[in-house]
C-alpha cells in the first residue's frame, strides 16, 4: 500500500528562501527556467534576516584604495588559506556588482556624505568595506530580494519542509517532503535542485541561530551521495549575549566593534593587546572568540563567564543611529542601556564554514543536477569566515547557482524519472515517530545532542573530548530513530523535530569525525592538543562522504595549487591595522 | 531583575485549538531570570505538549514570526518578558484578525497576496547599472518604514481589519507604509495615489493610531506614513486647481512625479 501525495512539477527547485535561495531564484527565473522556491517558514523570516553588520564588497566608496585584491587577500588570510581560492577570487570580484543591483531593486543603504553607499570597518577587513543599514542589514537584504523575486514571478511555497532528495540513477529528480500546516505529503519534480538551506547552528547549546538551522540541506545532500568539505570548521562568534539566561547566545553584532567598541576583562584590561596587538578588537572572529575564552579560563572573566564590550564613548545619539537594534535588544531583554553601560558578551555558535562541496563557477555539487549556495555550501570561507562575507557570499553564489542550474535544467529534454520506492521509503521514515513503540522525546534527544556537541566539539577541542563527543553523537543517532511523538502531522513541532534530528545527528557525526582527522589548529578549529598549524594540513580539505556500505567515510583531499597571479596578490596586500582604521573613523586608540 | 523571578513557576494559559474551535489550556512553567513568553512556549513543547504549534525564528525581535496576543495585547512573544506580569497568570492567544490554523498559528497569507498588488519600486530606466546618489537625510524617512519586520501586529490591531473584516477593500497599516516608502523613495518614478485611493482604501483609516502603538519597531506608522499618503491622495485627487492645470496641459500624475525627480 502506498501513501498518497501531491506532485508539483518545475524546472529548477530551490530549497530555502534566505538570501542565497532568493538570489538563486531571481537568477534562475531570469535565465528562463520555471523556478519554484520552497521554504520552511514564512517568506522573509529566514536566518538572513538576522544578519546585522553589513555586506562586504570592495566598492571603494569610503576608502578609495580598496580593491577586489585586498578583499581576496583578507578573506584568504582570515580563512587560514584553506579557502577554495577560485571561489574567493570570483567572490571578491563580483560582490560590488551584486550589491549595486540591490539598489535598483529598492534596497536603501546608509549613505556617505557624497550620497553613495556608506561602508563601515569590520574584523580583519583592511578597509572600510561593509555596505550596511544601521545594524539591520540582513532585513534590508532579504526584504529587497523577497519583493523582487515575487515581482519577477518566482513561484513560492511557504511552510513546506523537504526531507529527501529523489534521484534517478546518478542524477537528481526532485525532492519530497510535507506541508507544515496539515502534514500532507508533496513531491516536487524538478530537473535541477538548488540547496540554499543555510547552516546547522542548532547542533549546539549556545547559538545565535534560529530553529531552522538544522542542516537539512547539507544532510540530504550527504544522503544523496554529495561530498561535504571542511565540516570541522564551525564559527564561534565572539560576542553573544550571556545574561540573563533567557537570552544566552543571542548575537551582539560585530558592528559594535566596527564602530569602535572595546573589549575588556574583569580587571578592566583591554586584553586584545595581548592576543593581536595589530588588529585588536577587529581581529578575525576565531582569534577574538578564543581570546575571550582564554581570559575566562584564566579567571579574568565577567560575572557570567564572558567579557565586557563597551561602546559608551561613542555617545548616545551615535549609538542609537548606528546600532539601533542592539540598543533596543539590550534595553528590552537585559535591562542594559548600552549608551551608558558595557555589554556582557561571550562566544556563541554562529556559522558553518564547511558544507556541500561545489564547483566554484557553477555551484554544482558532486551529484548531477544538485547545486548548493550560501551557508550550506563549503569552501569560500575556509577555516574561518570574516564578518560581512556571508551576505556577499549569498548574492554572488546564489546568482551563479541560479544561472547554472537553469542552464543545466534547460538542457534536459525530459524530467528525470521518479523512483516510487525512494518516496515510500521516506514516508516510512517520516511516519515512524507517530507509530514507534516507547516514549523517546525528540526534544530530550536534541538537548543531549546539543550538549554533546558543545562539550565535545566546542571552541576548544582535544582528541579525548572529540572521541567522547562521537560516542554521544552516535548514541543520539540511535535514539533519534526511536523517538515517539503525540498528535497528528498537522503543524506538529514535535513531529517536525523528530525528522530534523536525523539530519542533525548525521551532521554532528561529520563535524566530529572531520575534527578528529584535522590534527592541528586552524581558524575556527582549535585543538588544544595540537595548538599550532601544521603546514601539510593547510594544503588539504577534510572531506566527509557516504560509503557504499552506508557508513561515513573521511578523506583528505589536496587543495588545487593557486596560480602565480593570485599568490602575488597575497604578497602585495598587507594585513589591516586597527589603529589606522579607527583613526579614519575619527577615533584615537 | 526581581528576586521573585529567580525561582518559582509561572502560570501560562495557552489557547489550543483548530478552525473548529478550542480553548485555553493551563501550564505551570518553571521560570528563569530574563525569560520571555516564547521561552515558556518552548518549555511547554519540550516537556508537556510537543504538538503545541507556534511560529518563531530568530528569538531576537528581528524576524516578526512569533506574534501573538498576550493578555489581550498584540506582542512579539520573544520580546515579552515574563517578569513584567509580576506572577499574575499569562494568557497567550493567536492573532484575532486572521483565521486560526492551529493553536498560536494563524493564516497570514492574505498579507502576501496584498503585497503583490502594490505597484513596485520603479526607478528611472536611465539609472540602470549606475550607483544611486542620494543624501542620507533624503532616505532617513524611508529607512524608518524599511525597519518593518512584517510581524503584522499592526494589521491585527487595526479595527478596519480586526472588527470590520474589510480585507477586500483595505490593505492595512503595514502596506500603507509600504506605499509611503515607495512614494518617498528619491529614485522612484511611479504615482501610487490612484492605487492608494482605489485599491488600498487609505480613506478608511481614521487615524486612531492603534497600529503605531503596537509596532515593535516603533515606526510612527500613522503620523509619518499613512497621513502623508492621505495628503497625497487629497492633493492629487481632490485639488480643483491641480485638476484644472492637468486638463489644460494634458499631463498625467505620473508624468509630473517623474519630472520632479
Amino acid at each position: 500500500m502506498s501513501t498518497p501525495y501531491e506532485t508539483i512539477t518545475t524546472d529548477v527547485l530551490i530549497i530555502g528562501a534566505g538570501g542565497a535561495g532568493l538570489r538563486a531564484a531571481i537568477a534562475s527565473q531570469a535565465a528562463g527556467a520555471k523556478t519554484t522556491l520552497v521554504c520552511k517558514s514564512l517568506l522573509g523570516k529566514a536566518h538572513t534576516v538576522m544578519a546585522e553588520g553589513g555586506i562586504a564588497c570592495a566598492l571603494g566608496n569610503v576608502d578609495k584604495e580598496d580593491s577586489w585584491k585586498a578583499h581576496f587577500a583578507d578573506t584568504m588570510r582570515g580563512g587560514g588559506m584553506l579557502n577554495q581560492w577560485r571561489m574567493v577570487e570570483l567572490f571578491a570580484k563580483e560582490a560590488p556588482e551584486r550589491v549595486l543591483e540591490l539598489e535598483q531593486w529598492g534596497a536603501v543603504f546608509d549613505r556617505t556624505p557624497e550620497g553613495y553607499i556608506s561602508q563601515r570597518p569590520f574584523g580583519a577587513h583592511s578597509y572600510r568595506r561593509l555596505a550596511h543599514v544601521g545594524d539591520r542589514t540582513g532585513l534590508e537584504l532579504i526584504r529587497t530580494l523577497q519583493d523582487h523575486a515575487v515581482r519577477v514571478g518566482v513561484e513560492v511555497y511557504m511552510e513546506y519542509t523537504l526531507t529527501r532528495l529523489v534521484k534517478d540513477g546518478e542524477r537528481i529528480a526532485g525532492a519530497f517532503g510535507y506541508r507544515r500546516d496539515d502534514g500532507r505529503y508533496v513531491l516536487f519534480r524538478a530537473k535541477a535542485v538548488i540547496l540554499a538551506t543555510g547552516g546547522w547552528g542548532k547542533l549546539y547549546q549556545v547559538t545565535s541561530n534560529s530553529w531552522e538551522s538544522t542542516g537539512d540541506g547539507c544532510a540530504m545532500a550527504y544522503e544523496a551521495g554529495a561530498e561535504l568539505i571542511d565540516m570541522e570548521m564551525v564559527q564561534f562568534h565572539p560576542t553573544g549575549m550571556v545574561w540573563p539566561p533567557g537570552v544566552k547566545g543571542i548575537l551582539v553584532t560585530e558592528a559594535v566593534r566596527g564602530e569602535g567598541g572595546l573589549l575588556r576583562n574583569a580587571n578592566g584590561e583591554r586584553f586584545m593587546e595581548k592576543y593581536d596587538p595589530v588588529k585588536m578588537e577587529l581581529s578575525s572572529r576565531d582569534v577574538v572568540a578564543r581570546s575571550i575564552y582564554k581570559e575566562v579560563q584564566a579567571g579574568r572573566g565577567s560575572p557570567h563567564g564572558g567579557a565586557w564590550l563597551d561602546v559608551t564613548h561613542r555617545g548616545g545619539d551615535y549609538i542609537r543611529r548606528k546600532l539601533p537594534s542592539m540598543y533596543e535588544q539590550f534595553l528590552k531583554l537585559a535591562d542594559i542601556d548600552i549608551t551608558k553601560e558595557p555589554m556582557e558578551v561571550a562566544p556563541t555558535i554562529h556559522y558553518a564554514m564547511g558544507g556541500v562541496k561545489t564547483t566554484p563557477e557553477t555551484g554544482a555539487s558532486t551529484v548531477a543536477g544538485l547545486y548548493a549556495a550560501g551557508e550550506v555550501a563549503g569552501g569560500l570561507h575556509g577555516a574561518n569566515r570574516l564578518g560581512g562575507n556571508s551576505l556577499s557570499d549569498l548574492l554572488v553564489f546564489g546568482a551563479r547557482a541560479g544561472y547554472y542550474a537553469a542552464e543545466y535544467a534547460q538542457k534536459l529534454t525530459e524530467h528525470p524519472r521518479v523512483d516510487e520506492a525512494q518516496i515510500q521509503d521516506e514516508v516510512r521514515t517520516l511516519e515512524a515517530p507517530l507509530t514507534n513503540p516507547g516514549v523517546g522525546n525528540p526534544y530530550a534527544v536534541m538537548e543531549d545532542l546539543q550538549k554533546a556537541m558543545q562539550e565535545g566539539a566546542g571552541i576548544a577541542r582535544t582528541e579525548a573530548s572529540l572521541k567522547k563527543g562521537l560516542e554521544r553523537v552516535l548514541e543520539s543517532q540511535g535514539r533519534a530513530s526511536r523517538v515517539r511523538v503525540a498528535g497528528t502531522r498537522a503543524f506538529n513541532p514535535a513531529w517536525n523535530t523528530a525528522r530534523d534530528l536525523l539530519f542533525m545527528t548525521r551532521l554532528a557525526e561529520a563535524i566530529v569525525r572531520s575534527a578528529l582527522e584535522r590534527k592541528e589548529s586552524r581558524g575556527g578549529h582549535w585543538r588544544t592538543d595540537f595548538p599550532d598549524r601544521v603546514d601539510g594540513l593547510g594544503k588539504v580539505n577534510i572531506v566527509a562522504f557516504k560509503q557504499p556500505d552506508g557508513k561515513m567515510g573521511i578523506k583528505q583531499v589536496p587543495l588545487a595549487p593557486m596560480p602565480e597571479a593570485l599568490t602575488k596578490v597575497l604578497e602585495v596586500a598587507k594585513p589591516p591595522e586597527y589603529r589606522e582604521i579607527m583613526a579614519k573613523q575619527g577615533l584615537k586608540q | 531583575m526581581t528576586n521573585a523571578a529567580e525561582a518559582g513557576t509561572q502560570v501560562v494559559r495557552v489557547w489550543r485549538g483548530t478552525p473548529n474551535g478550542g480553548g485555553e489550556r493551563e501550564y505551570e512553567v518553571p521560570i528563569q531570570p530574563g525569560m520571555v513568553v516564547l521561552d515558556a512556549v518552548h518549555w511547554i513543547q519540550a516537556h508537556k505538549d510537543g504538538d503545541l504549534a507556534c511560529r518563531w525564528n530568530c528569538k531576537a525581535a528581528k524576524c516578526g514570526s512569533c506574534s501573538a496576543e498576550v493578555n489581550g495585547r498584540p506582542r512579539l512573544m520573544c520580546k515579552t518578558r515574563i517578569e513584567e506580569f509580576h506572577g499574575a497568570p499569562i494568557r497567550v492567544h493567536p492573532l484575532k484578525a486572521f483565521p486560526v490554523i492551529k493553536d498560536l498559528v494563524t493564516d497570514v497569507s492574505w498579507n502576501y497576496e496584498v503585497k503583490k498588488q502594490i505597484p513596485p519600486f520603479t526607478p528611472h530606466p536611465d539609472t540602470a547599472g549606475r550607483p544611486f546618489r542620494m543624501a542620507q537625510q533624503d532616505v532617513d524617512r524611508i529607512q524608518e518604514f524599511r525597519k518593518c519586520i512584517e510581524c503584522y501586529l499592526c494589521q491585527n490591531v487595526c479595527h478596519v481589519l480586526r472588527d470590520h473584516k474589510r480585507f477586500d477593500q483595505f490593505v492595512g497599516p503595514r502596506f500603507l507604509i509600504r506605499v509611503a516608502e515607495l512614494d518617498m523613495h528619491p529614485k522612484d518614478t511611479l504615482d501610487r495615489s490612484t492605487y492608494a485611493k482605489e485599491e488600498a482604501g487609505v480613506g478608511m483609516c481614521n487615524i486612531t493610531k492603534c497600529c503605531t502603538e503596537v509596532c515593535p519597531e516603533h515606526i510612527k506608522i500613522t503620523d509619518n506614513g499613512i497621513i502623508p499618503v492621505k495628503e497625497r491622495v487629497a492633493n492629487e485627487h481632490y485639488d480643483p486647481l491641480l485638476w484644472l492645470v492637468r486638463k489644460a496641459t494634458g499631463r498625467s500624475r505620473a508624468e509630473s512625479k517623474a519630472e520632479k525627480k
